[in-house]
């Protein structure tokens, strides 16, 4: 005030705005945001109190039971004895068997340095510390490593695949199926847009029947049919069938979800690249298929957790996944009656599996270039 | 209607052609070196992974016994979990070698499934529990009682058939699930629970004091329960229920996992000297060596240990021996002379 008063022409009264009053109290800061975001309008204060008053309700229980008064350690009776909290003794006790199923002791240092190998590659995709294409080469090279790890050969003692489950289990099949049938379901996709009309029925053919019938009817004729047709003596390995059957699956739905970002090109853009003197491989893979695919991003992520959550349907083939195991673990006679446990703990695996994908392609939408 | 007929029928011309054209199992187990067994996916006592991964219970322990007698080796196996949907197909079709999956020996499975039925290893059924302070000990005494059951099932049935056969006035109270029925039975509001006995032992485990419960000997319908294998390999089936039969045998007999081996040497009483393989040949009867039963009953113990290690008072179920006990002490065991 005194400055520009001193530079003023002296005698000269110049209009002096008084400062801002701040506004009322009840819109800004929180009793603000509270009246804006919760209580606008009576049915919503009301809505909010009933919400409120539930959670109360039902919050505190959830939150002693999970965790104040549950039981870190101890054995059984250290469950049993007269205590109302969640028993996660008994997931520590059958953590073994969650994780690998029945994958032999000796050799268990492979199947953790498998995990340490998939944690390292999710966290090299989600920070991007590569190029899109060393990242695929990554996980190529990278799945391969893991599966001759957990399953042997080449120098390490080959373990038999009657014995792997669990956690390990879900993932390997989630991956190996994410990773045959993106490609496979591209080239339906494009196999369906094709000017062959051989290669088109054939596409519509694959698809069509697959996309039409349930995953569980699928692995159903994989694990108990197939067998009856087989010429005797043949056996195919049961784990391969239905990795079979999850790739096919989920590569009729993949190639319909690319089959949406196909059509969402502009005829103009295929003409252009013609002009340019582009042939049909050239075209597709520099043109057509990188925009193709940003487009169907979320609609790829969500088939992707889809798929991750699909594979707890081996259980009706009698594969011992992820969910398997814990409904197995839940019948030990030593053990009975802890399902709740058992189930909390196997969907928070899940969601937070589920949930760091999507949050992974939230990331890669925003991002939008290098897919 | 009419292709489904079609394919039924072929589906069993292809299970007949393709169950006649196999080799012999004994020759493809002794081939593989291993023996394949389907088991539950987890049945409390019967068959379950423990928490080190090894497949534990009552039924595998009569798939190690035979693969201890055929092998040498009751570690020389494959287990694969079935559902209860795939438990006969997957012997039939030769997926497994023996299913040993409670599985209730009925005409239709033995008859028309492809499947021979072995040795029933436990004879399952509808049991009752009451609270031990009830004083109640037999299931006669239910007179003007109410009992918790499952609706629309054989067990509904079998409680309403058993109650005007004995005369008893039994008021049932029925519940969709048999978690809800039994929690209704804990909670007082019925003064029995009933269900099938192992299943009974199971449940009981899961209550704060599972000693305030008592299962009563009764046993009101029929789940004999067997270990199946293909129909039409009549050696193979011949071996696991001579085996079985063995350990049943071993148990009339008393001899047991620790003792088998001084009784062998020691032993004047000639069933015992023909079972151990010390006279005669019985094992070569089934194209096994001579010790088969000393190998499986060291692999396993006989059929009383067995049953004990996984029923017995020393394990959280306690289920009654009930009809498992030998004929000699009023059971249905009744082991086949092996001579």
């Amino acid at each position: 005030m005194t400055s520009t008063a001193s530079t003023a022409p002296p005698g000269l009264l110049v209009f002096q705005p008084k400062p801002d009053r701040p506004p009322p109290l009840q819109t800004v800061g929180v009793v603000g945001w509270l009246r804006n975001n919760l209580f606008n309008g009576w049915y919503n204060s009301l809505l909010t109190i009933l919400i409120l008053l539930l959670l109360v309700k039902v919050v505190p229980p959830l939150f002693s039971w999970a965790l104040f008064d549950a039981v870190w350690t101890g054995g059984r009776d250290a469950c049993t004895a007269g205590n109302d909290g969640a028993c996660w003794v008994f997931v520590a006790d059958k953590f073994r068997v969650l994780m690998v199923g029945m994958y032999p002791a000796e050799h268990l240092t492979r199947p953790i340095l498998a995990g340490i190998l998939f944690v390292v590659l999710s966290a090299l995709s989600i920070f991007r510390l590569f190029s899109a294409r060393k990242l695929v080469l990554l996980w190529v090279v990278g799945t391969a490593g893991c599966f001759w790890l957990i399953n042997g050969g080449w120098g390490l003692t080959v373990v038999d695949q009657s014995l792997w489950g669990g956690l390990m289990l879900s993932l390997g099949l989630a991956v190996i199926g994410i990773m045959v049938s993106i490609p496979l379901g591209i080239l339906l996709a494009l196999g369906r847009y094709s000017q062959l009309s051989v290669i088109r029925a054939l596409c519509v053919g694959i698809i069509e029947p697959i996309r039409g019938v349930p995953l569980i009817t699928i692995l159903f004729m994989a694990s108990v049919m197939l067998p009856l047709f087989l010429p005797v003596g043949m056996e195919i390995n049961n784990m391969l069938r239905v990795q079979i059957g999850i790739i096919l699956f989920s590569a009729a739905y993949m190639a319909e979800v690319v089959r949406g970002g196909l059509q969402a090109i502009p005829a103009g853009q295929y003409d252009a690249a013609k002009s340019l003197g582009l042939n049909y491989w050239k075209t597709t893979v520099l043109v057509v298929l990188p925009q193709a695919l940003r487009h169907v991003i979320p609609s790829m992520i969500n088939r992707c957790i889809a798929l991750f959550k699909d594979t707890s349907l081996v259980i009706i083939v009698g594969l011992l996944d992820f969910l398997g195991m814990t409904r197995a673990s839940i019948q030990d006679p030593n053990w009975l009656g802890f399902d709740a446990e058992a189930y909390v703990f196997c969907a928070f695996v899940y969601w937070v599996i589920c949930f760091s994908m999507s949050r992974y392609g939230r990331s890669l939408e925003r991002q939008g270039g290098n897919e | 209607m009419r292709t489904k007929k079609m394919l039924v029928v072929m589906l069993c011309v292809f299970a007949v052609t393709a169950t006649q054209s196999f080799a012999s199992t004994l020759a493809d187990v002794k081939a593989k070196g291993y023996l394949t067994l389907g088991v539950s996916e987890g049945v409390p006592g019967f068959s379950i992974p423990d928490s080190t991964g090894r497949w534990v219970g009552f039924d595998v322990d009569m798939g190690r016994a035979v693969a201890a007698a055929v092998l040498g080796d009751a570690e020389k196996m494959k287990f694969v979990p079935l559902t209860s949907k795939q438990k006969i197909v997957a012997v039939s079709s030769g997926q497994v070698d023996i299913t040993s999956r409670t599985t209730t020996w009925t005409m239709k499975r033995d008859a028309k499934q492809g499947v021979d039925f072995t040795f029933v290893v436990f004879y399952d059924g509808q049991g009752f529990m009451v609270p031990s302070k009830s004083g109640v000990t037999s299931a006669k005494q239910l007179d003007g009682a109410t009992v918790c059951v499952t609706s629309g099932t054989t067990t509904e049935l079998n409680l309403a058939d058993f109650a005007r056969a004995n005369n008893l006035k039994i008021e049932a109270v029925v519940f969709d699930g048999k978690k809800e029925a039994f929690n209704a039975y804990t909670s007082g509001r019925c003064d029995a629970f009933t269900t099938d006995v192992s299943q009974l032992a199971s449940l009981r485990t899961t209550v704060a004091d599972p000693k305030s419960h008592v299962i009563l000997p009764e046993i009101i319908s029929k789940e004999p329960l067997s270990p199946l294998v293909r129909h039409g390999d009549n050696q193979w089936k011949d071996i696991v229920f001579w085996v079985i039969d063995g350990l049943v045998a071993a148990e009339e007999y008393g001899v047991t996992q620790e003792n088998v081996l001084k009784i062998k040497k020691e032993t004047k009483n000639p069933v015992i000297q023909r079972m151990l393989g010390v006279t005669g040949d019985v094992g070569g009867f089934l194209g096994l060596d001579k010790d088969w039963l000393v190998r499986a009953i060291q692999a396993v113990g006989n059929y009383g240990e067995i049953y004990n290690r996984h029923f017995g008072p020393g394990t959280k179920l306690k289920i009654p021996r009930g009809l498992n006990r030998q004929w000699k002490q009023g059971g249905l065991l009744y082991a086949m002379p092996i001579r």
